[in-house]
């Protein structure tokens, strides 16, 4: 296959995660965790299926998703920064919540053919050699994906409020004393982390995956956004570079298993969870105690090559992540 | 406290809230929630053999929370539950299927459950492994060990295990009708399984309150760092949470191929979503193992009677995971509403 004809395909078919991983990484980034992905990215892909079928308008669709997801995370938010109810708890109940609600409400939508966003090529940009069909030939919600992925990075990194969002997730206390608004902005990243949950969710069903059964195919995704996260570091960058790598392995366990016809395809579906284990393992084991006593024990350039490695893959959590922060 | 009327008004205005809400859903759909409701009602109670089904769904709840209650005692979220459940019933079906042609049928189940404690215990203390020497949180390292032991069943059910001549995702060859459980005349209810689920939650209740295992558990649960200034060998006895949870979780997904509600055979998805609704069990319970019973009774009361919901009506059966869920979540809410706004205007 030509390998531009498969990035296009990968670019394609990433926005839904990309998105959940983009809002996961500025909501834990403020120190929330919203545990709820999985269920929401599911609830909020009917609700936009169905008013985008319902109203004839896919904008719609993707604006119902968005409050939807948005909702979802104001619950988070309210129990766990105003009712200090513990976060875990409450996004995973959440979660079982939303996914079995949207079985409900979809349920008579069921295979029900709808709308989905159309595909727009941009015009001059397009015709570029290698770069031109990869890029601009896709549409709206992927261009979006990629601005998505800028902004969040610059808004983190390069603006004032984007540091003291760095702040609400590291050091509260330290943010608070400088005048920050801690409730209040944790609130307002879990809300627009959410949104961006929903605006993942509607691009499944309008784009990805057009449509909605039960089960509908994306179950279990919103968990491997959730550790995409964790193996980006809470970094924007690193985290849509993590979600690109998830799609493109799909993309090619896809390739394998037409050439495998003989392999249950229900096996190939769940080869993302060992891989989401084995990831995981690797950016945390660095900080594994036995692992420092083993690594001294190996010869010395070996050792230092292992501890380099170790360390680029090693992340760190926001240092307050989903604790709740009290004034006194 | 001393206020003991606001608990019990405040849980009452949890069971509205998540009935309003699950009924604001219904109408939604254009569906009636009074009949839904209904519906429920009677699937679970209408007949004595609904009511059998609800007591052997029961079970498999029973024995998940009793695991439940010690890994939420060391304080620990083993999501891995329902992979635990799955490995349970994939090590007793091996063992039955070995075994069955050589002993006598009693020694065949005995042997089976204990392979299913065996296998159960297995997965569970792979998912503290994970989160100890790997350092992986045990939320997605169980998550992802579910996945791995649902297509593992795929596999077996597909491959090594399918029917002689036809492989369906139905499941293996059903057992013969001596290797089920046996239950009452006339009530299709097994008497060694109620047994069993009543026992292993009295059982918990007692070595989380009166052993020194239980009680250092429960110091691990509250404070790590003092429970390792007492000396606690904290990984150890967090590894044995995992171990005992998921040995418990094993004998549900024994129960679940051999008791009387049992298709009797290994399929896919054969957890059927017990280990999370134990879950639910336990955090509405607030971790008690007396109050587990009845609420893990209604649970599986709730979860057996939707499933009339698509037989007789164009409604989801998920309509009971929507209910229990608003509940834990209602729960929640009042919960923080009582110690965040009138505990303090007390003080």
């Amino acid at each position: 296959m030509d390998l531009s004809v498969l990035l296009a395909s990968v670019l394609a078919a990433s926005p839904p995660i990309l998105f959940a991983v983009l809002g996961e990484t500025v909501t834990e980034k403020a120190g929330v965790i919203n545990l709820s992905l999985d269920g929401s990215l599911l609830l909020t892909a009917m609700a936009a299926f169905i008013v985008a079928l319902e109203t004839g308008s896919v904008v719609a669709g993707f604006v119902a998703g968005m409050i939807i997801g948005a909702f979802a995370a104001l619950i988070i938010a309210f129990l766990s920064l105003t009712l200090h109810r513990p976060q875990v708890a409450t996004g995973f109940v959440l979660t079982l919540v939303c996914r079995d609600l949207a079985y409900v409400l979809g349920n008579s939508y069921s295979h029900v053919p709808g709308p989905q966003v159309p595909h727009t090529p941009i015009p001059w940009l397009g015709t570029i050699p290698v770069v031109g069909p990869i890029l601009f030939n896709q549409n709206l919600i992927v261009y979006l994906s990629l601005v998505t992925i800028v902004a969040a990075w610059a808004y983190v990194y390069k603006t004032q409020p984007g540091l003291k969002l760095q702040g609400l997730g590291e050091r509260p206390a330290a943010a608070f004393v400088r005048g920050v608004q801690v409730t209040v902005m944790r609130y307002v990243y879990t809300v627009v982390g959410g949104a961006l949950v929903g605006l993942g969710g509607a691009s499944f069903s309008l784009m990805v995956k057009p449509g909605w059964a039960r089960p509908y195919g994306i179950e279990g995704t919103g968990w491997i956004a959730l550790a995409i996260v964790i193996f980006g570091g809470w970094k924007p960058i690193r985290g849509a570079m993590g979600a690109y790598f998830f799609v493109a392995l799909q993309t090619a366990v896809n390739i394998l298993q037409s050439a495998l016809p003989n392999v249950p395809t229900q096996l190939f579906a769940t080869l993302p969870f060992p891989l989401m284990i084995l990831t995981l393992l690797l950016v945390t084991i660095g900080n594994a105690e036995w692992m420092g006593q083993a690594l001294d024990r190996l010869p010395e350039d070996t050792r230092r090559i292992v501890v380099g490695a170790l360390k680029t893959l090693k992340t760190s959590p926001p240092a307050a992540l989903g604790a709740p922060f009290k004034k006194e | 406290m001393g206020f003991r009327t606001t608990p019990l008004l405040l849980r009452i205005v949890a069971v509205a809230g998540a009935l309003l809400l699950s009924g604001a859903a219904l109408l939604l759909i254009g569906a009636s929630p009074v009949d839904a409701f209904g519906l429920i009602l009677s699937g679970a109670f209408g007949s004595p053999s609904r009511l059998a089904y609800v007591i052997t769904a029961w079970v498999p709840v029973l024995l998940c929370s009793a695991g439940l209650l010690v890994t939420f005692a060391a304080g620990l979220w083993n999501i891995g539950i329902e992979g635990q459940v799955v490995m349970g019933a994939v090590f007793a079906t091996g063992a039955i299927q070995a075994l069955q042609n050589t002993l006598p049928p009693a020694s065949v189940l005995l042997l089976a459950a204990l392979a299913g404690l065996l296998g159960g215990a297995l997965w569970g203390v792979f998912v503290g492994t994970l989160r100890f020497y790997g350092n992986v949180s045990e939320i997605f390292g169980g998550l992802g060990l579910n996945f791995i032991a649902g297509s593992l069943t795929v596999y077996l059910v597909l491959g090594p295990w399918k029917r002689p001549g036809i492989g369906s995702t139905s499941g293996t060859q059903p057992f013969p009708p001596s290797l089920w459980l046996p239950a009452f005349k006339g009530f299709h209810v097994s008497p060694v399984e109620i047994l069993l689920g009543l026992g292993a939650i009295a059982a918990i209740a007692v070595i989380l309150r009166g052993t020194r295992f239980g009680l250092q558990l429960k110091a691990v649960g509250k404070n790590q760092r003092s429970a390792f200034l007492m000396g606690i060998p904290i990984e150890r006895r967090m590894l044995l949470a995992f171990g005992l949870c998921g040995g418990l979780a094993g004998l549900a997904g024994w129960v679940l191929i051999v008791g009387t509600s049992a298709r009797h055979n290994l399929f896919p998805l054969i957890s059927s979503g017990y280990g999370f609704l134990a879950i639910l069990v336990v955090l509405l319970a607030d971790l008690n193992a007396l109050w587990s019973v009845p609420i893990s009774f209604f649970f599986a009361a709730i979860a057996m009677g939707s499933l009339q919901l698509p037989l007789q009506r164009q409604l989801d059966s998920s309509l009971g995971g929507v209910i229990q869920g608003m509940l834990v979540l209602f729960v929640l809410i009042t919960q923080g509403l009582q110690s965040r706004f009138i505990r303090q205007e007390r003080r």
